[in-house]
């Protein structure tokens, strides 16, 4: 071996073992984490949009990498679920709004020694399900919110528009305003975010029923909309709507929307993505076994201008 | 010889019944269909029968009808075009984004948008042309496309998956007066868009009938090459059928703008079904070559009837959709007997 090649096996062997304390040191520290966040959004849905935020929020301070994915059917979520199990995720965070297509992925995931914690669908389930923590509004306490706050309000006879037949949290906010709402109470569907749709069908439902005197919208980009068809259907009936966007508050500060209810989605996705690092730094479960509420919060005309710069931004 | 030359010059001369020659229109059995929900809704539905019913019956056609009425030429001419209901999503973005974060003025977002969506038609033509692919393939992968480009897109600039309230940005007010004023006559409010729906249904009915190019639609989707042969421009036609779509598009696009202010950018999937099932029910033939124009406003006209009869009717909303299509199907079968009947009874 010359002097030369000896020098440069030395430097070699040098750096290696370095670069090889550097790993050990890194992995002792922690290697980066990486979570999957799973939902049943639609496309394009301003609300999802915000929890979205919250989850990167958080695991940017967390140091976390997130894996963001939705799809707005049962099986179709499911199979979300199990590719990121065949990624070896450190972490799960879920919308149990299919509980029974997503168990079997669901027991699969803890299978494979991921710990999973559901947030903003499943309040009911995701305790039965073995899940870590829950973070959300309970839709039904929110729902039963609502009746009482329409039984202020002095309505008669109410219409609920759920935009999406068959999410059990829709269904849980209309079952939980008939469980406390002293007056006769509807419920009307729409398809998703098709205006004229949902202008006509509204128009329509209050041609034929005129003694309709509040419309609760389950959506905040379907309340305008609904004003707009009260309008054009010569109603007098007044309007409230559960979550929120820029417009709705707007709408609020000028006295021609009643209140929304937020659940705060921006801490729902915060929540989530916090619990399963807390739990896998620190061996922490969140709740107490039961679930983190992030709602119900009611903006009227009194908070309205306060809550308005955040959602303006677009984290409220 | 001669008496018998007299008698089919006779025969030929003997006009038609009129009745035989509305019966034989491709329109025919729609307008039968359309008589028949709108008789039946009329007798069960007490709120159906006001004039205020019937304004939100035709709002809700003239949604649907706009681009089909496009969509239904498109039929004629053998094509499908599977994208349009979220190309009208992504031109009412473009015109918005457009607006608000490249020029900051309306009217100019607004005829962004138009040279948007005529692209857009003929991207879709041009590929179709190229590939040699079935329309269904391209534009269902231009469908998907857009889909995603209009959340990719509408997030990168704005920050946002919904795009600005432009209710207060200078030109709103006259953009809003041409493309979703509103009449008030008495309590019934009557649309804009109806009007153009009407207006847009009678010029392709004009084109369709009275022009050389509606001939070639007609020729271009009965037998393609037959009338390659003969020297039709094919290509041409297909692309500016396309284009045609766009336009119908841009209209119900800028509509929707106008008169909800902001744009949610995952609408408009599904509605492409919509548009094509209304130029079916209409009496357009889904292998091409035959159809009308005035036959898709019926096909919306129907289905406007249906979804808002339904509730007219006060069924129980968990069965809506059932009934919508129940109606449907009946609506077109009895079209079809009617035109089985017509061409049967020569």
């Amino acid at each position: 071996m010359t002097q030369a090649r000896k020098t440069m096996v030395a430097a070699l062997c040098a750096t290696m073992s370095v670069g090889a304390f550097v790993a050990t040191a890194g992995a002792a520290q922690a290697k980066q984490l990486t979570i999957a966040m799973i939902t049943h959004a639609q496309p394009g849905d301003t609300f999802w949009d915000i929890i979205r935020k919250g989850a990167a929020a958080a695991a940017a301070k967390d140091d976390v990498k997130l894996i963001y994915l939705s799809a707005p059917e049962g099986p179709k979520e499911a199979q979300l679920i199990q590719n990121v199990i065949d990624q070896h995720v450190d972490g799960i965070a879920l919308t149990l709004a299919f509980p029974d297509a997503e168990a079997p992925t669901v027991k699969a995931a803890q299978a494979a020694g991921i710990p999973i914690v559901g947030f903003n669908a499943g309040v009911d389930q995701w305790k039965a399900m073995g899940l870590l923590g829950y973070a959300g509004q309970d839709e039904t306490v929110a729902g039963k919110a609502v009746g009482e706050q329409l039984n202020k309000d002095g309505a008669k006879n109410v219409i609920c528009l759920d935009q999406q037949q068959g999410a059990v949290q829709l269904e849980a906010r209309c079952n939980g305003i008939k469980a406390t709402f002293k007056g006769k109470m509807e419920v009307l569907y729409a398809t998703g975010y098709d205006m004229p749709t949902v202008k006509a069908r509204t128009q329509a439902k209050l041609q034929q029923d005129p003694t309709i005197d509040y419309v609760v919208t389950l959506g905040a980009p379907f309340a305008p909309v609904v004003l707009d068809a009260i309008g054009a259907a010569g109603s007098k009936a007044k309007v409230g709507t559960f979550d929120m966007s820029p417009v709705a508050v707007d709408l609020i500060a000028k006295g021609k929307l009643q209140w929304a209810i937020d659940q705060q989605p921006f801490v729902e996705g915060y929540e989530a993505v916090d619990m399963i690092w807390l739990n896998k730094t620190n061996g922490d479960t969140v709740g107490g076994g039961q679930p983190v509420l992030t709602g119900p919060f009611f903006v009227n005309k009194d908070n309205a201008a306060a809550v308005a710069k955040y959602a303006k931004a677009g984290t409220r | 010889m001669t008496t018998a030359v007299e008698t089919a010059r006779r025969r030929q001369a003997l006009p038609q019944s009129v009745w035989k020659k509305v019966l034989k229109r491709p329109e025919a059995g729609a307008l039968g269909g359309a008589v028949l929900v709108f008789a039946f809704f009329w007798i069960i539905a007490p709120p159906f029968r006001q004039l205020a019913a019937f304004t939100t019956v035709l709002y809700q056609a003239s949604t649907i009808g706009i681009p089909a009425v496009a969509i239904a030429l498109l039929m004629i001419g053998g094509e499908f075009d599977l994208s349009a209901g979220v190309a009208v999503t992504s031109i009412s973005l473009a015109a918005s984004i457009f607006a608000t974060h490249a020029v900051g003025g309306l009217w100019a977002g607004t005829i962004f948008s138009l040279f948007f969506a005529l692209a857009l038609g003929a991207v879709n033509g041009w590929l179709l042309i190229k590939t040699k692919l079935p329309s269904f393939l391209v534009t269902l992968g231009s469908f998907l496309m857009l889909q995603g480009l209009n959340i990719a897109i509408t997030k990168l600039i704005t920050g946002n998956v919904a795009t600005e309230d432009i209710s207060g940005m200078a030109g709103f007010g006259a953009l809003k007066s041409i493309f979703a004023a509103t009449f008030q006559f008495g309590r019934v409010q009557v649309s804009i868009a109806i009007l153009y729906w009407l207006a847009l249904a009678a010029i392709a009915t004009w084109i369709l009938l009275r022009t050389k190019t509606g001939n070639w639609i007609v020729a271009v989707g009965g037998q393609g090459d037959s009338a390659r042969a003969v020297g039709v421009p094919v290509a041409r036609v297909k692309v500016g059928l396309f284009m045609a779509v766009g336009f119908g598009c841009w209209f119900l696009a800028m509509h929707q703008l106008y008169a909800y202010n902001t744009v949610q950018s995952g609408a408009g999937i599904g509605s492409e079904l919509l548009y094509i099932a209304a130029s079916v029910v209409g009496g357009c033939l889904l292998t091409g070559g035959y159809g009308s124009a005035v036959g898709s406003a019926l096909g919306a006209f129907i289905f406007g009837m249906t979804t808002e009869g339904v509730i007219y009717a006060d069924w129980d909303a968990d069965w809506f959709q059932f009934f919508v299509g129940a109606m449907l199907l009946l609506a077109t079968v009895v079209n079809t007997w009617i035109r089985a009947r017509a061409s049967k009874g020569k």
